[in-house]
């Protein structure tokens, strides 16, 4: 711990006097007259920046920190951590990091510890092109709003300095979307040898001691409410915001199903997920989208079962740190544009994610891979991911189809709770029952 | 303070008194006295810094309040209260002493076997080093590894099924072999049975041979001169070990997930989840408890034998 701070301070302290030394050459440039020389200053400086970003597994990529260094010139650190871990870090060590790579509900979680800086939209060159989910909460026009901590909801604040978040778009951005999907349950076909259409079939007792949900509380909830929900057992006025009773009944049934059996593991982090599917100890479970392709890569077929309740959905952005100015600041503008230009989104749409501004993606990814991850159409050859293993074969199709049909059935988003605290303690006697 | 230390104050002091009868050299005394307060004034400084002062800090914390993202100064009961009114509390602790209990058992049984192997049956000393390294080479490796190798031989498709099947002996995979608390009790006796073997081993090699040829000689059988003679003696050994096997399940919070696929809750498990939801106060009132827990379950322990014979 004390290396950390130490190593810290000393960076924090040679950026001071790195900037002072900016300061003064652009003083110098200035003092010889040569005032158009303030963009170059900048250009040729940026190269000794370091942004130090960290986030969840799912977007710390190294191929993007190399493609920076390329692109733009300056670099990225970059540090992946499970999401308890970056809500900690982002909420008790500010001076950690200058990008925060986080989900909008941890962004609901922490925003008022006042670590992170809202952006400026009027300098986030395809602020026009973000789609609608992210800016009226409308995929379409006709769009119903889904469930919980929806993005809209917590990604405007007031102003510069806002401490409270904004129901209309201000101009004033909490983070910047970047990557987000539609979460449902992944099965075993070949072990399970029956359609799957319902939330419910998680709390089978025909799968009794092959289930498994995920043991992140703000997560898990809401797939348990997802189930609940669809059993009919509970009705619920908003899943993403329960009320304390709405919270015992969801978890008096989860807690008699564990009881009984139901349940052959929790898990915790991708890996455990895939492990857990891949080896057969489990057949149907919360999962997230690149761990079904993680098993699939492995030739054990796994499917991301579209269910007709619809999804449990998920957002991420990028948030500035609120230590971040001068000219490291306009490099990590700088960086969100080029984040939102396409290439970084072509990335991660070629895993199985979206990109927040889709049309730009479009111009990095053939037109057979643009037809199969985003518009739902059956591949014409090998779909490869970008590290270059086949994904699907020809002829496949997207599970759940287009980008419309599985945006636009997103029953709830990942949220927290008025009630948080109250359902921390309901899920850990859960998991200690 | 360390009790080694508190322990010699006291024979210095009667040492003392013994000299001072003398009446000559009270000088020499005084300047040794202050001597060994230098001695052992390192000690209290590293113990001060780095185990009395972040105790000091959790006490207090687990006073405060908290929210989302952070946590404050106030004096509240909230988390003491929650504890101790929670039945998830006494479930956890249970399940915790019940982990412990099994593993202590089986730690000091293949302990002890062990021990007994390589202090009176294996007659050179060579082969009883070469005996008792081969004992510590697992150890080499890491906690999580050795107890994550477990999981692919034990599942549901794993190593111990496929052979049991094979062998007509099962028709179906057991699944209680994993994800259960006995594949929690069996990581924890894998991890921990060395700790149990090293001090029996260490307390019987001290065993005066001619003790057990003495009892031997009046007529003793092989039962008797364990029982009166070799357990008696290695009493302080399998005290040791155990506060070793007990303080380290009582804190565990990684192999009960692990092992148990995240069904079990261990009070460690319980204060680990509380930090990673940033609920400090209420993860530090916990660990108060636990820490009083563990350290009334020592105490008791030593009331049994005298350890500070074998140090």
């Amino acid at each position: 711990m004390k290396k950390t701070e130490n190593s810290n301070t000393e960076k924090s302290l040679s950026r001071r006097s790195f900037l002072k030394g900016t300061a003064a050459s652009a003083g110098a440039v200035l003092g010889s007259g040569v005032v158009t020389g303030f963009p170059t200053v900048w250009a040729q400086n940026i190269k000794n920046v370091t942004l130090r970003q960290f986030g969840t597994g799912v977007s710390n990529l190294n191929e993007v920190a190399a493609k920076v260094k390329e692109d733009l010139g300056f670099t990225l650190e970059m540090t992946a951590l499970d999401s308890d871990s970056v809500t900690q870090r982002a909420a008790t060590q500010p001076k950690s990091f200058d990008i925060a790579d986080i989900e909008y509900w941890i962004c609901k979680k922490v925003w008022g510890s006042g670590n992170l800086q809202a952006m400026d939209t009027s300098k986030i060159k395809n602020y026009d092109k973000i789609v609608g989910t992210f800016k009226s909460g409308k995929l379409t026009p006709e769009s119903v709003i889904a469930q919980g901590t929806a993005p809209h909801t917590v990604g405007f604040t007031e102003g510069a300095n806002g401490t409270t978040f904004a129901d209309n778009e201000t101009g004033w951005m909490t983070l910047i979307p970047t990557i987000y999907n539609a979460d449902t349950l992944g099965i075993r076909p070949d072990l399970i040898g029956r359609p799957i259409e319902s939330w419910t079939e998680l709390l089978n007792p025909e799968f009794k001691g092959k289930a498994s949900i995920l043991d992140i509380s703000s997560i898990g909830i809401m797939d348990a409410a997802m189930v609940c929900e669809a059993m009919g057992e509970v009705t619920y006025g908003d899943k993403g915001n329960m009320t304390k009773e709405e919270i015992d009944k969801t978890m008096a049934i989860f807690t008699e199903a564990k009881k009984a059996g139901q349940f052959r593991a929790f898990w915790k982090s991708f890996d455990e997920s895939v492990n857990l599917m891949a080896s057969g100890e489990v057949v149907i479970q919360s999962m997230w989208s690149p761990a079904i392709t993680a098993v699939r890569s492995k030739g054990i077929p796994c499917v991301y079962q579209p269910l007709k309740e619809g999804y449990r959905s998920w957002g991420g952005g990028l948030g500035l740190s609120a230590n971040l100015s001068g000219l490291e600041l306009e490099a990590a503008y700088e960086y969100i544009n080029w984040y939102l230009d396409g290439w970084v989104g072509g990335f991660l749409m070629r895993q199985g994610y979206y990109s927040a501004v889709p049309e730009t993606s479009k111009n990095y990814m053939s037109e057979d891979e643009w037809g199969f991850w985003f518009e739902g159409k059956e591949a014409k050859g090998d779909i490869t991911n970008p590290f270059g293993d086949v994904m699907e074969k020809a002829g496949a199709v997207r599970d759940g189809g287009s980008f419309y049909d599985r945006m636009g059935a997103v029953a709830c988003w990942n949220a927290v709770m008025d009630e948080n605290k109250y359902m921390v303690r309901k899920w850990n006697e859960f998991i200690a029952a | 303070m360390d009790p080694e230390q508190f322990c010699s104050g006291f024979r210095y002091k009667r040492d003392r008194t013994s000299i001072m009868k003398t009446g000559k050299s009270e000088v020499v005394a005084k300047a040794a006295q202050k001597l060994s307060w230098f001695l052992v004034l390192p000690l209290v400084l590293i113990l001060a810094f780095f185990l009395i002062l972040p105790l000091v800090t959790i006490g207090i914390v687990s006073f405060w309040d908290y929210n989302e993202w952070n946590f404050f100064p106030a004096f509240i009961f909230d988390n003491y209260h929650y504890v101790f009114t929670s039945h998830v509390t006494l479930a956890t602790y249970l399940k915790t002493l019940k982990f412990t209990v099994l593993t202590w058992f089986f730690c000091v049984t293949i302990g002890f076997t062990v021990a007994y192997f390589l202090a009176f049956h294996v007659r050179s000393l060579k082969w009883q080093i070469a005996l008792f390294l081969l004992c510590t080479i697992p150890f080499w490796t890491s906690n999580i590894i050795r107890m994550i190798s477990w999981i692919p031989f034990l599942g549901r498709n794993g190593i111990a099924n496929s052979i049991l099947l094979e062998m007509g002996i099962i028709e179906a995979p057991l699944e209680w072999l994993l994800f259960s608390d006995f594949a929690v009790v069996l990581a924890f006796v894998h991890l921990y049975a060395l700790f149990m073997v090293v001090p029996i081993f260490n307390t019987m090699m001290r065993i005066d041979k001619s003790l057990i040829e003495a009892a031997h000689d009046a007529g003793a059988s092989g039962f008797q001169i364990l029982t009166n003679i070799i357990i008696p003696l290695t009493k302080p050994g399998i005290m040791i070990g155990s506060i070793f096997v007990i303080t380290l399940v009582m804190g565990d919070f990684i192999t009960v997930r692990f092992m148990s696929g995240g069904q079990s809750a261990s009070v460690g498990r319980i204060i680990s989840n509380e930090i990673a939801l940033l609920q400090y106060p209420a993860a530090a009132a916990n660990a108060v408890v636990l820490l009083s827990v563990v350290i009334f379950m020592v105490a008791i322990m030593l009331r049994f034998v005298d350890i500070r014979k074998e140090l």
